[in-house]
């Protein structure tokens, strides 16, 4: 099932940004040269990966690629074994491009201090991050399950760190909230990890996915290894009623940790589901779709109505996503392969949106020194350029056509229309709150009259002396904020345009994973009744 | 009653008979004695000025020397110390040198080196600096300053550690109750004394000395009594003869069975510091000068684990589902209670004497499920667990404020931005202790949850849906000490951290280098623990 890799690809993925955190975290100098070593390392990983990603074999009939196996605790039957497929393929590019972003963006996040160890929190800062990068690639290349929950588990603690030592004024009981549900979820995914190995073949490699495929299990055990798998995921995702962590934690950490949160870390939650709950407990992921359909719906209206009473700008854009992972949850548990090619599509253009929200509403709170969106108001007069990306940003969080989160969003809603018609009917007006809660927010930022006491730089210059009097001058977009933007930007397009670069890689990664489950519910019709070929 | 058939008495040989000992098997034992015995007549002998170096190089050497001997013993295995009685062919032998118990010696005689290690820190004084240049003076009095002031030191620690570890040996190695309460007594009676040794805060470490000594007399008691009722059932305390005689006595002496086997266990489960029978390790971890307090924790619960492994899988294995479920409850208790009062402490001293008890549920978890696999599970988590709880017991040592250990939980606020280094090494420890991924904490805990799961039927997955609960709410209080350390801001009055000598950098080093690789690397251990996982009977 796994085509094995003469080069470890994935395991030097892995390696180069660890090595970069050590380099990055000891190696004595300047905070600024750090930085830029930092952005290196993490630039580097990216190409090794796009490199990987050539190797990859879109149409081999083998589920993971690029694989690497050794024993590693043979006593407990686990495996350091690594392997993509095409749906892990594109969340990790996802991941090594939103990096050197982060980094970038990063850049004045942590102050320098005085004195001669001034830098070192700089330092710490870039390496936490670059460390994260490394469970990141780790956690969705993880073909063994006990290495996918070390992984899983231990990428907590740089985050840990992350928000508690460089977040806002609460940071301390957001690390903490942050903690301890996934810490909670996690451990009961762990008895659900050894019940399971239990129930498998056992032996010296008995974690690997591929044993563990295709059990023949007891209906109840399975249905509770499945509740305890998914308890995790849906913490992490996070789905309603799960999702209080979300908020606390994306508002309170700096905008590159909340960006690698929301976008790339909780995407662990989505993708855990199709991997690990539908690819080993199919009957009982379908035992469970009501619930699921159910909870997914109603973190896509919860989340969208709670976002439109947000007053805090951070905070809003992490209720988006709730409502987005509501989305692609629908997506993942309507058993379709257009729903699973949208949601994983979705996943991806996610973690893009995402992080231009975060990052781009960052640069404003930055200039504007607050959060709230209240405090803002006729930016656009002041700022255009800012104001410009803001708005792409923004239309791309509410699946603009031409943008790439339309073609996800339509993905998704019409693949889960054959099988939950409902669902998919009110997860629909989730776009229309969308719409809502984006262009009340631009409107509210942007719009209006030029705010008092502001300028922009060009007129700024332009005024004599009396005139500037009482006026303080806004930047406009710096180069490094460019350089920040346009990746992004460009990824909406580039995706928007031509989501087949994409979905061609998913798409047999989907009918992989939706083969499985139809071996155990035969009367499972995948297509469902989308004509063929609506997703290639 | 009186339908009861007489048990078989147990019938004298006829002839004295030499008892067979195979010296190298016990190699370990007569070294660390031997080590023992010297170091007394050094303390007697030796200059001042030298006994300190002198000392603590001969424990050392000592314990590394007994350490060896452990692979020529471990070609000398079986059971030892005893005969063969020719008439009814019962085994009658006092200790069984088997994987278990060398495991638990080599674990024991490592840990100890750490131990004695971090007791030997003087920080440019003469003598060790934990310990009161005089135990017997009341503290503040005139004897005692005059002795300060004469420059005595408590060299004596290292000899009454060196029998403590011999005790602790002994403990897991014994094949019959007697011997097992003379084990008992040999390592409990110095770490007495140790407790209350402490040179700073006396009254406390007094206290808790007192507190150790009369819980810890009880509980012997409790021993004792229990050994006598199961003598009565079984006519012999030799362990394989207590298991052949419930697998064939009647059910009607369950009377003499039953609170037997829970008052010996009583006192074997008081060492382990498990729910109800902790009351002592909160007070006596919190006064015992702070390296004694890393030894005992680390050490004590290895011995003692092993004496239960011994007890629960050799001697009272056939009546297993007379005490199971006592047990099971004394599980269940400990984890709850040692997680849930580790939440509200506010001392570290207290803060990692609850988590210990919850940890020694955790072992529990992995002693009731019955199976070989289980043996080895248990082993490494003593393993992981005593080498962290030295190294992290080490550390508080360091933590200082006008020269007194900084033990408030709110002292150590900020000590993450001043101290990075050691603020990192105790956050480490935390997180092997929480169970996170990487540590040897996380293995540990695998292991044992993994077969109380796999062996323990349904009890052993609720003790683990329990432990795995119990884990997250321990998770709590070590991310607040982690907050504490790196997410809040010193006060004005911060503490410092003394640069320590060699030898407790050493222990630190050790004790986290082993934590992370456990956790990193855990199968050849894993495979030594699982080939020493067989009992001799």
């Amino acid at each position: 099932m796994t085509a094995m890799s003469t080069v470890p690809w994935l395991t030097i993925l892995g390696l180069i940004p660890l090595v970069g955190a050590l380099v990055v975290a000891f190696v004595p100098g300047s905070a600024e040269n750090a930085k830029r070593m930092a952005i290196g390392f993490s630039l580097v990983t990216l190409v090794v990966g796009i490199i990987a990603a050539t190797q990859f074999d879109r149409a081999s009939s083998k589920q993971f690629q690029l694989g690497e196996q050794h024993s590693w605790i043979p006593q407990f039957g686990v495996s350091y074994s690594l392997g993509v497929d095409g749906i892990a393929l594109v969340l990790i590019l996802m991941a090594l491009v939103l990096t050197p972003v982060c980094l970038l963006a990063a850049w004045h996040d942590v102050p320098e201090e005085a004195g001669p160890r001034g830098g070192q929190r700089v330092k710490t800062y870039f390496a936490l991050i670059l460390v994260l990068e490394t469970f990141m690639v780790g956690v969705f290349a993880a073909t063994d399950v006990f290495l996918f929950y070390v992984f899983f588990e231990a990428m907590l603690i740089p985050v840990y760190f992350l928000i508690g030592r460089f977040g806002g004024p609460r940071r301390q009981y957001a690390a903490m909230k942050f903690l301890l549900f996934s810490l909670a979820g996690g451990l009961i995914m762990l008895v659900a990890v050894i019940a399971l190995y239990l129930q498998g073949p056992g032996g010296t490699d008995g974690f690997l996915i591929e044993r563990l495929t295709g059990l023949q299990m007891d209906p109840t055990t399975e249905r509770l290894l499945f509740v305890g798998f998914f308890f995790a995921f849906a913490v992490k995702a996070p789905m309603v009623p799960f999702h209080t962590w979300l908020p606390d934690a994306a508002t309170e950490s700096s905008p590159a940790t909340a960006t690698l949160l929301v976008g790339v870390l909780d995407k662990v939650g989505t993708f855990g589901m199709i991997r690990f709950c539908l690819q080993l407990f199919p009957e009982a992921s379908q035992w469970a779709t009501p619930v699921v359909v159910a909870l997914a719906v109603l973190s896509v209206i919860y989340g969208a109505l709670l976002a439109i009473g947000q007053t805090d700008m951070m905070r809003l854009v992490s209720y988006t996503s709730v409502s987005h992972f509501g989305f692609i949850v629908l997506g993942i548990f309507a058993f379709t392969n257009v729903g699973h090619a949208g949601s994983t599509l979705y996943m991806v253009n996610h973690g893009f949106s995402t992080a231009a929200l975060f990052l781009f509403a960052a640069m404003l709170v930055r200039r504007r020194g607050s959060k709230r969106i209240p405090d803002f108001g006729g930016w656009q007069r002041i700022t255009p350029a800012l104001a410009g990306i803001f708005l792409v940003a923004g239309l791309s969080g509410l699946a603009l056509p031409g943008l790439s989160s339309f073609v996800s969003e339509f993905l998704v809603l019409v693949g889960s229309f054959p099988t939950q018609p409902v669902a998919a009917v009110i997860a629909t007006a989730g776009i229309i709150l969308a719409a809502l809660y984006i262009l009340l927010m631009y409107k509210k930022v942007m719009t209006g009259p030029k705010p008092e006491g502001l300028v922009g730089e060009r007129e700024h210059e332009r005024l004599d002396e009396p005139a500037r009097r009482g006026l303080t001058a806004v930047r406009d977009l710096t180069t490094r904020e460019k350089l920040v933007a346009a990746p992004l930007i460009a990824a909406f397009v580039v995706l928007g345009f031509l989501p087949n670069l994409a979905l061609n890689v998913i798409n047999p990664a989907v009918d992989q994973t939706l083969s499985h489950v139809q071996k155990a519910i035969p009367n499972l019709n995948p297509a469902g009744t989308v004509a063929e070929g609506s997703s290639k | 009653m009186t339908a009861v058939a007489p048990l078989a008495l147990p019938t004298l040989p006829a002839a004295f008979q030499q008892s067979n000992v195979d010296y190298l098997a016990i190699l370990p034992l007569l070294i660390v004695f031997g080590t023992a015995l010297v170091g007394v007549l050094v303390e007697a002998f030796a200059a001042r000025e030298r006994r300190h170096a002198i000392q603590v190089t001969l424990a050392v050497v000592g314990l590394l020397a007994a350490a060896a001997s452990i692979s020529v013993a471990a070609k000398h295995q079986g059971l030892t110390m005893g005969l063969t009685d020719g008439s009814s062919n019962r085994q009658l032998f006092a200790l069984a040198i088997d994987g278990p118990a060398l495991f638990m010696q080599g674990t024991i005689l490592l840990m100890g080196v750490l131990g004695v290690l971090t007791m030997a820190e003087r920080f440019g004084g003469i003598g060790p600096d934990a310990f009161t240049p005089s135990g017997a003076s009341t503290p503040g009095s005139a004897t005692e300053t005059a002795a300060a002031r004469a420059g005595a030191l408590t060299s004596e620690v290292f000899p009454l550690t060196m029998f403590a570890i011999f005790g602790m040996m002994l403990f897991p190695t014994t094949n019959d109750l007697i011997g097992m309460f003379v084990a008992l007594e040999v390592l409990s009676l110095p770490l007495y004394i140790l407790s209350g040794l402490a040179r700073r805060r006396r009254l406390l470490s007094q206290e808790a000395s007192l507190k150790y000594f009369l819980l810890g007399a009880f509980s012997s008691a409790f021993f004792l009594f229990g050994t006598a009722l199961l003598y009565g059932y079984a006519g012999s305390v030799y362990f394989g003869d207590l298991s052949k005689a419930i697998a064939a006595g009647p059910l009607a002496m369950n009377g003499l069975l039953l609170p037997g086997a829970f008052l010996v266990f009583v006192g074997l489960l008081f060492k382990v510091g498990a729910v109800p029978f902790h009351a002592w390790t909160p007070d006596v971890y919190q006064g015992a000068p702070t390296p004694v307090t890393g030894f005992m924790a680390a050490c004590t619960k290895a011995a003692a684990f092993g004496a239960i492994l011994r007890l629960a899988y050799v001697g009272l294995d056939t009546g297993r589902w007379e005490w199971t479920n006592a047990l099971v409850l004394v599980a269940l208790l400990t984890m709850v209670v040692g997680a849930v009062l580790s939440v509200t402490q506010t001392d570290m001293k207290r803060l990692l004497a609850y988590s210990s008890i919850a940890h020694a549920g955790f072992i529990l978890v992995g002693v009731l499920a019955f199976d070989r696999k289980a043996v080895g599970a248990v082993l490494f988590y003593l393993v992981a667990y005593g080498f962290s709880t030295i190294a992290a017991f080490a550390i508080v040592s360091l933590v200082r404020q006008n020269g007194a250990e900084a033990t408030h939980l709110s002292q150590w606020a900020g000590l993450g931005k001043r101290y990075p280094v050691v603020a990192g090494a105790f956050a480490f420890l935390m997180l092997a202790f929480a169970g996170i991924p990487l540590t040897s904490g996380f293995v540990s805990k695998f292991g044992v949850f993994s077969a109380a799961v796999g062996t323990g039927g349904a009890t052993g997955t609720v003790l683990a849906v329990v432990g795995v609960v119990c884990s997250a709410i321990t998770v709590f209080v070590y991310a607040r000490v982690i907050v504490l350390m790196f997410f809040s801001d010193a006060p004005d009055d911060a503490v410092e951290v003394v640069t320590p000598s060699v030898s407790t950098t050493f222990s630190i080093a050790i004790g986290t280098l082993v934590t992370l690789a456990l956790g990193v690397l855990p199968s050849a251990l894993l495979d030594l623990a699982d080939r020493a996982s067989q009992f001799v009977r």
